[in-house]
Formats: structure tokens, sequence, C-alpha cells
């Protein structure tokens, strides 16, 4: 800590004139108060926990897969955790917890939001940095030490947290009922509370630098989708999280202080417990009220980066601009009011289930419009498919597979079957798992010449695609079926029942498909870090797109434009406008200078502009009816 | 040639490099294997083969990486001689991932279509409870509706993936909204999902406002969960359980019931859930210790069952575990009550039988249930030690009021 406030007494008054100190390392490697690098700092942390939690996945499928068979190398590494070469009970439900609670806060919460808001924010917009930048270092290193604090709960005795990754009370407050929820729960809480904090610093940044530091001429409705989804997911995250927060100091009161919030009449074996009046809802009402905008928080950047990225690649407009930001904002306000429907079978009034079953179809409507949007963006393009655009692409797709499913849960009488089953797993793995990890990824494909000033290796870029997006819907298809076949989820092994026998080979399956899926990221692990030092230098505008980010040059400065910052005259997606002589026109061009492929509808009504329009139109007239038609 | 010569240098070098280090590992490995099982009788895994293995995939993937990265080479090599000999586009990698979107499309449908027949043949039999009749109808109405979505909306993905690649020759189509479509997008989805909602929300309320039939009452059965069982009584002649209470929890009395409610005195206690066929039955569902979740997918029934909160779940069984056998074409088919709630290490095995039988089949299996009282407790709580439970266990209990002991 008191590193950090040092310093802030070295640097404070100098960040304004950019560009001018002297960096050394720690100031421009480790306490970097600038956004590109606070950017690559969350990305590289997020794709660190990433392959950690995806290697959690990996060993607790190997259990699903051969439940009777033991691999001697996992106790030489895990201990006592595997003892006799087999996965312990606790220990897997550890596994899946912090796999849980890594993949959804650190990587696509964090490693998403945390490393394309901070780089494109300032870039898309405008903006010399962030509106305070030492408020976006301090997020980067509360998350960090979010980071090492959930992980250091995997060297401790009683292991890492492991009552699911919503801890629901009381498993998750009684150090009796699991081990898990000892030492290694305090952790995980402790942990929480610094990632809120680095949340809701970076959220608040976010909002601020986006309502206060736009370039002359960016008016909200000129903001690439992308900015609109992280304003959005910030404006979420700045009114969710706090409810988060005040959930884990109940819990922790409950677990340290003898409190009775969420516990009451419970004995544990022969041993009744002193707690009365609590209620387990509680917890779930206030984890879930953040819990489910979260799951918007980690989809909607996702879905942001991705309106970006197929409008560039198709050389298209995104199809119904303000239809795409509307429906963004109907998910934000109808994300607060459905949280109910994790809870239909909890014992929640059922008059609520139906209520929130309402709000939860509703959403769904929004999500179509945008699903409906992407298609209609490709329609008629001219599609490059870049390692970016196959995984936007990929988006598209797991997010109607698992968005459909969605309508199955959120329908009340159906959950009653489904709930806590595979099927969930399956739904919740397609629509928020991978669809935003493919998000992420896209946007790591199209912004690294940005962040490194390097290109990444396209084919290895497909091979990683193609590699991914086949395994996931290996892995994750077959186990709607299980689900449908009643197989609860967060099962140590199928072995205890008769029923759950035949779906023992589809486990192995499934792994298998799980291990190529993960040995495919060392495709992308590769190619990331070989480029950053050995890649092709980057064009400044590679993909020939249209947003302000690609006006910078290519070396990073701090302070992002070395003079002036450019004018806005445009929307970010005039591609292939008819009568302009190259598929794109950046926003710095006004109109002044595309008289051929103006169109009404630019001058919002201007009356002026219109006319000057209508006198230059006139004078080509005969000049347009000579030239042969682009078309 | 200059490819061959690259690979011939530096690759293979490489390889063997890398087959000697893990060569010796994998032989290092055996003798200090060898040596600690010498030394340490205690440990009787050899980790020799278990080395080898590793080392064996690890070789396995490496090489396949090299592959790989001769492919690449050799892919880069061709695209620039291509560019030296000043021949435009070596390779079309828009048209390859087009045309790859359109296999993608075919052979992703047929698995659709594979995993529908093979896998969907593999899910629960047919609800065997009377609302779970209706839920199955609404899953059948919800999935042929998302299915026809899901298959149209991919074909559309992929194919104008596939149709509209670059190609250099086209501009694409400026199309920047169509307020028309847009409106059709919004509401059609809006329309559909109102029928859904309302279909849904008619069964949830049908399931859990139940209007009581005075001629066919229901069978109160408690529930009580904890880490890792699911333990049941029933209401004996009187149809009511007796009021509990956690406090009172012992050796003697694990669901803590007191014993000052006459209702408790008749209880019985029985190691699987016997339930009469099309009678309504209502579970009161309690946790002892954590959360867990009664679950029964073939009756389309779950519930959480929550400490310090009594929560019910009415259901009317329509199916005899005897038919359900037949119907499987499996005898060895029971009905189960699982937990569905992660509630500690033992949840993937807390499970309790079932068994649908006909009314005369339960009112005879009943009668051999013991009572939840024993002398024990009867001392405990300064009863009489009234001998044996009065004759009263004929318990029909249809006769019975169903009202029990609200809290």
């Amino acid at each position: 800590m008191s590193t950090i406030s040092l310093h802030d007494t070295h640097n404070h008054d100098s960040h304004d004139d950019h560009g001018h100190h002297k960096e050394t390392f720690i100031t421009k490697y480790i306490f970097s108060q600038d956004h590109k690098m606070i950017a690559k700092q969350f990305l590289i942390t997020g794709i660190t926990m990433a392959v950690i939690a995806m290697g959690l996945s990996i060993l607790f499928r190997i259990q699903l897969a051969w439940p009777d068979k033991s691999f001697p190398l996992l106790e030489t590494f895990l201990g006592k955790w595997a003892a006799g070469g087999r996965i312990q009970p606790d220990f897997y439900l550890a596994l899946v917890t912090i796999h849980g609670t890594i993949m959804v806060f650190f990587v696509l919460t964090a490693g998403l939001s945390g490393t394309f808001s901070n780089l494109l924010i300032p870039l898309q917009l405008g903006a010399r940095d962030m509106a305070s930048p030492f408020l976006n270092m301090l997020s980067y290193w509360f998350f960090f030490s979010a980071c090492v604090i959930m992980m250091a709960s995997f060297f401790i005795q009683t292991g890492p947290a492991s009552a699911g990754w919503t801890i629901y009370p009381p498993l998750s407050a009684l150090p009796t009922a699991i081990k898990g929820s000892g030492l290694g729960m305090t952790l995980w809480l402790t942990s929480m509370v610094l990632f809120v904090a680095s949340s809701l610093m970076g959220g608040i940044n976010y909002v601020s630098t986006v309502l206060n530091l736009r370039t002359k001429g960016m008016d909200l409705w000129k903001m690439p989708l992308t900015i609109w989804a992280f304003f959005l997911t910030a404006i979420l995250g700045i009114l969710s999280f706090p409810v988060l927060v005040a959930g884990v100091v109940l819990l922790v009161f409950d677990r340290s202080f003898g409190t009775s919030f969420y516990l009451s009449d419970i004995v544990i074996g022969t041993q009744v417990l002193p707690n009365e009046g609590g209620s387990p809802i509680l917890w779930q009402h206030l984890f879930w009220f953040l819990g489910h905008p979260e799951v918007y928080i980690v989809i909607m950047p996702a879905l942001g980066i991705s309106s970006e990225v197929i409008s560039v690649n198709s050389r298209k407009p995104i199809f119904g601009y303000h239809a795409m930001i509307y429906s963004l904002i109907g998910i934000t306000i109808l994300s607060f009011i459905v949280w109910g429907h994790h809870m239909f079978v909890t014992g929640m009034n059922p008059l609520l289930g139906g209520v929130f079953m309402i709000t939860t179809l509703i959403i769904a409507v929004p999500s179509a419009v945008k699903t409906f949007n992407y298609l209609a963006t490709l329609w008629r393009g001219n599609i490059k498919f870049t390692p970016a655009m196959l995984f936007a692409i990929g988006l598209v797709s797991f997010f109607i597979s698992g968005g459909l499913t969605g309508i199955f849960l959120g329908n009340a009488a159906l959950d009653i079957n489904l709930h806590d089953t595979y099927f969930v797993v399956a739904h919740f793995h397609l629509v928020m798992g991978s669809a935003a990890i493919f998000g992420m990824l896209a946007g790591v494909y199209h912004w690294y010449p940005k962040m490194f000033g390097r290109m990444m290796n396209p084919k290895l870029g497909y091979l990683h695609f193609w590699l991914t997006f086949i395994s996931a819907y290996l892995v994750f298809f077959p186990l709607h079926f299980l689900g449908l076949d009643g197989v609860p989820r967060r099962y140590y092994a199928f072995t205890e029942f008769e029923f759950m026998q035949k779906w023992l080979t589809v486990n192995v399956f499934v792994t298998w498909a799980a291990i190529m899926g993960a040995l495919a990221q060392v495709a992308f692990l590769f190619n990331f870090f070989y480029s950053i030092f050995k890649g092709k230098k980057a064009p400044q505008n590679p993909w020939e797109a249209n947003t302000l980010e690609w006006t910078t040059p290519v070396e990073h400065l701090h302070g992002n434009w070395p003079g002036e910052i450019p004018t806005v005259y445009r929307w970010p997606y005039d591609y292939s406008k008819p009568g302009a002589e190259e598929d794109f026109i950046p926003q710095t061009i006004p109109f002044s200078q595309t008289m051929s492929s103006n169109m009404p509808h630019d001058f919002e009504g201007n009356a002026e502009s219109e006319r000057i329009q209508r006198d230059w139109e006139e004078k080509h007239t005969i000049a347009t009816a000579i030239e042969p038609k682009i078309e | 040639m200059s490819l061959r010569k690259f690979i011939s240098n530096k690759k293979i070098a490489a390889l063997a490099v890398v087959v000697t280090v893990f060569a010796n590992a994998s032989a290092f490995a055996q003798e200090a294997a060898a040596g600690a099982a010498a030394a340490t009788a205690e440990k009787p895994v050899d980790m020799a083969p278990v080395y080898k293995s590793t080392a064996f995939y690890v070789l396995a993937f490496l090489t396949l990486c090299l592959f790989i990265a001769i492919v690449g080479k050799a892919l880069k090599v061709y695209e620039l001689t291509r560019e030296a000999q000043d021949k435009p586009n070596g390779i079309n990698w828009n048209s390859i991932n087009g045309v790859l979107f359109a296999i993608f499309l075919v052979v992703g449908l047929y698995g659709v279509y594979w995993e529908y027949t093979v896998h969907g043949s593999m899910i629960l039999p047919e609800a065997a409870s009377e609302h779970g009749k209706k839920i199955d109808s609404m899953f059948n109405i919800t999935l042929i509706i998302t299915t026809i979505v899901f298959i149209a909306t991919h074909i559309a993905l992929f194919a104008f993936a596939y149709l509209y690649r670059n190609t250099g020759k086209r501009k694409a189509y400026y199309y920047p909204h169509n307020n028309l479509l847009e409106q059709i997008w919004t509401f059609v989805p809006a329309l559909v999902l109102t029928v859904l909602v309302l279909m849904g929300f008619l069964t949830w309320r049908s399931i859990f406002y139940k209007i009581e039939d005075p001629s066919n009452k229901p069978l109160s059965v408690e529930i009580t969960s904890s880490q890792f069982a699911f333990a049941i009584r029933y209401p004996g002649a009187d149809g009511v359980v007796g009021i509990k209470n956690y406090k009172l929890i012992d050796g003697n009395n694990p669901l803590g019931v007191d014993l000052k409610d006459k209702n408790a005195l008749d209880d019985q206690v029985a190691d699987e859930l016997v339930i009469p066929i099309n009678k309504p039955v209502r579970m009161i569902l309690t946790s002892k210790d954590v959360l867990h979740s009664f679950y029964m997918p073939h009756f389309r029934v779950q519930l959480n069952t929550v400490p310090g909160m009594t929560s019910f779940f009415e259901f009317t069984p329509t199916i005899s575990t005897a038919d359900m056998k037949v119907k499987t074409n499996d005898p060895k088919f029971d009905y189960l009550i699982l937990c569905a709630k992660i509630c500690g290490a033992g949840h993937y095995n807390m499970q309790r039988k079932v068994r649908v039988v006909s009314q005369e089949e339960y009112n005879a299996w009943i009668k051999e249930q013991g009572t939840y009282v024993t002398d024990d407790l009867r001392k405990q709580f300064n009863l009489p030690l009234a001998a044996p439970v009065p004759a009263a266990a004929t318990a029909d209990s249809t006769a019975t009021t169903n009202q029990i002991a609200s809290k």
C-alpha cells in the first residue's frame, strides 16, 4: 500500500502534461496510470486466471469421466486432495466453486470489462486518458490482490471455498458442514470484497469518462456500440455490486461474529446451533440481485465488441444502430428485475415466481432483437474472416443456442424439473461462458495491434477458433440431455445412481472434447505471447475501421494523440457507403469531404447543411449521370 | 528446398533433443520410482508407467504442435513464393473459412439431429404425475418453437457467412436500418414469448395454488433433509404430522419431534417413500442443517428444503412403479428422490427410493411401519410407556383431515 501512495506523490502533478515525465520501469509497467498499460495488465492477469480456471475444469472433468480410475500423477501434484490418485469429493466441490468464481468474476468481468473498457473508452471517445488515472491504477491492483488471495486458498490446510460459486449459506457459513467453509471461505469473501472495490473504481471511472471526456463532436449517438456496451455495463456494475458487498458483509458477520442474518434452526449432527430468526433465502435475494445483472455485465461488453467487429469485417454498417442501443438499455433496466428466476424453487412465495417469470421472458425480446440485427448486418456483407470476425460469429451462434435454452429455464413451471441440473450448466456455459469468452477473444484479436503494435498470426487464429468452437459445442450440447434426464449438477460422481450409468460414456466423450478445447488454447497463448515480441509490425489501421482508436500512432504515447485530439463528424459505421471512394469513412472525415456519398439522414435535419448538399448535388448531377454507377 | 533444409536442420534437431530429454526423464523417473519403492514399502504405486504414459502424451502433443508448425511454415513459404513471383493471393482464407462455416452448418445440423434422436431418447420417461403432464406438454411446445428458431437462425448465420464471404469482387450493401423489419422482429418474439409466459404462468399457478378437493384429501408426508439423507415421516392415523422443534433434536429424537403435541404420537417413519397412486400427496419439506433440494425428476417435483422454513409441494402420482417398469422396459426401474442443491461432500449420493403402489398395497405397507416414538423418547417426555401403537394404524388417512400443524 505504501508504494502506491508514495507513487501518488511522485507522479501526481505531472500526468497532465502528457508524455514529458520520465518513466521508470515501475511507473511504466507496474504502477502505471496509463489506461493502455492498465488494459494490458487486466488482460494478461485475466488470461492467466482463465488458464488456471480452465485447468481446474479439466481436473474435475477427469473425475467425472473416470470416477473409478486412479491417476497417481494427480496425487503427485495435489497431495491429499487427490489421495490414491482420485480427486476427493471435498476437493471436487472446491474445484467447481473456484472454477466458477474465477471465470465469472476474474475472467469475464475484470478480464473483459477491465481490458476493453480501459483500452477503448479513451481511445474510441478521443480522450487523453481515463477521468481518474490514479483510481484506474488502484482498480487494477485491487483486482490483482483479489486474484492472489483467491489463489492463496489453494495453499491452506482446509482447502478453498467449496460451497459453489453462489456460496449459499448455511453451507458457506458453517465450517462444520464442509471443510471449505473454514479459512477458504474467509479468503473467498475477502477476495470478493477487494474485487468489488476494484470493479466499482473501474466502473465509476468508465462512466465519468464516457460522460465527460468525449472529444468534440462525439455526442452520445455517435459513440461506437462498444462504448455504449461498456458504459451501460459500468452502470450495471455500480448499481449491483454494492449489494453483493452488503450480502458478503452480513455473511462475514454470521460466520465470525455470531449474528443470524442467514442462519436459523440449524442442527449439525446433534449439535444445535444458537442462531435464530435468519433466512438463507435472504442471501439468495442479495446475491442474485447482483448475480443476475452480473451475467449481463459479462455478456454486454462481449456483445458490444462483436457489434464493432462484425460491422468492420462485414464492411457494412451495423444494422439498426439505434435498436442495438435501445436493446442494450432495455437489457440493463430489465436485468434488475429478473433475479428471482434463479429462485423459483427455493421456497420463495410462488406469487413472486410468476412475476419473475414474466420479467424474465420479456428480457428475451431485446436479446432477440440484437441477434436478428447481427444476422441482418451479415446479410449482403463483404465478409472478411479475420480471426476476430470468426470469434464474433461464434459468439452469435453461442448466444442463440444458449439464449434459447434460457426460455426453458425462465419459465417457472419448466424450471421445476430443470433447476440445478446439467441443463442449467449447459445453458449458461453457452450463453454466458462461451459467448462471452468468444467476445473477449474477438476483442483480443481485433485490438491486439492497438495494444501491442504488432499483428497476431491469423492462421493460428483460425486454428484456434475452429478447434475451440467445435469443442465448445461438443462439450456443452450433450450436457443438455443429462439435465433433461434429471441429473443434478455438482455431483462428484455418477456412480451411485443406476440411471446415471448410461451417461458415463457421454462424460468420457465430453471430457475428451474439453481436453481438446483446452489444448487448442495453446495455439492462442503461443500466438499471443510470441506476437508481443516477434509479431509482424502493425500498420496504423489494419482492419480499415472507422473508429478513433485507429487514428492514434502505432507506438503508444501517454496522451494517445501527438497533437490535437481529432474532432468527430459522423457515426462510426459508414462502411461501403454508396458514392464513397473507399469502403470506409473514418469518423474524423467531415461531410464536406464526402459530398458524393452523403445521405439526407446524415444531417439530422440541419437545414443549412441540407441546402449545401442540395446545391452540390445539383452541380454534380451531370457528372454522376455520365459516370457509371458503382454498386 | 529451403523448407526442407529448415526442417532437416532445426526441427529435426529439436525433435531429437525433445525425444532424448523425455527418454532420459522417464528413465530417471523409473529409477527414482524404483528407488522409492525399495526404500518405502508403504508407497505401493509404481509411478514408472505413469511417468511413461505422461511422457508419451506430452510427446504426442509436442509432435502435433511440431506438425502444425511445419504446416504453418510450409504455408508461409508457399505464400511468400507466390508473392515473390507476383502471383496474387496464394490462399484465399476468406473462402476457406466461408466454406468451413458451410460445412459446419451441414455437419452441425446432422449433429443436432443425432443428439435429439440418440441422447434425446435417453432422457426421463413421461411424467408420472398430473401436473407433470402439463409441464411436459409445455416443454414440448417450447422445444418445438426454440428448435425452429435455433435451426432457422443458424442456417441464416452460417449461410450468410458462406454466401457473403469476401471475394474481392463485390461491395457490401449499405443497409443501416429498416424500421419495419426491426418492428417485426421485436413484436413477433414478444408475441411468442407472451404466449409462453401466459401458459407458463397458468401452469405455475395450477401447480402451487391447489384447490382442495374435500373428497380426495391429500396424504401429508414430511421430509427432513440433512447431510446426506432424507428422513421420511408419515402422519399416522390422524393424518397430521406432529410439530417439531429443532431444539429438541438429540440422539433419541433425530427429527426434534415435540411429543407434547398429541398429533406426533402416532407418526410413523419409513426408509422409503411409498405413496398410493392417483391420490394427492402433500410433501412437507424441511431441512435440519443446510439447504438441500427435494428433487423427484420423474414426477417433475422439485423444491428446496430450507432450515428454518417449511415449504410444501403437492402432486398426484399417476403411474405406479410396476407400470413404469413396463413402460421404460427396465425391470430395475425405481422412482427416486435426489438432492439437487449442493450440500457438502456427500451431495452426489443423497437418495431415497420412491414406490408408487395401489391404495391396497399402501394400506398394507403402512401398517408395517414403526412409529417414531420410542420408549426412550416417552421417558424423555414423561409420557406413559404405552405398549403397542393403537390399532388405528389402519391408516387410511384419507378419512382424516390433512391440516398440518402450521407454524
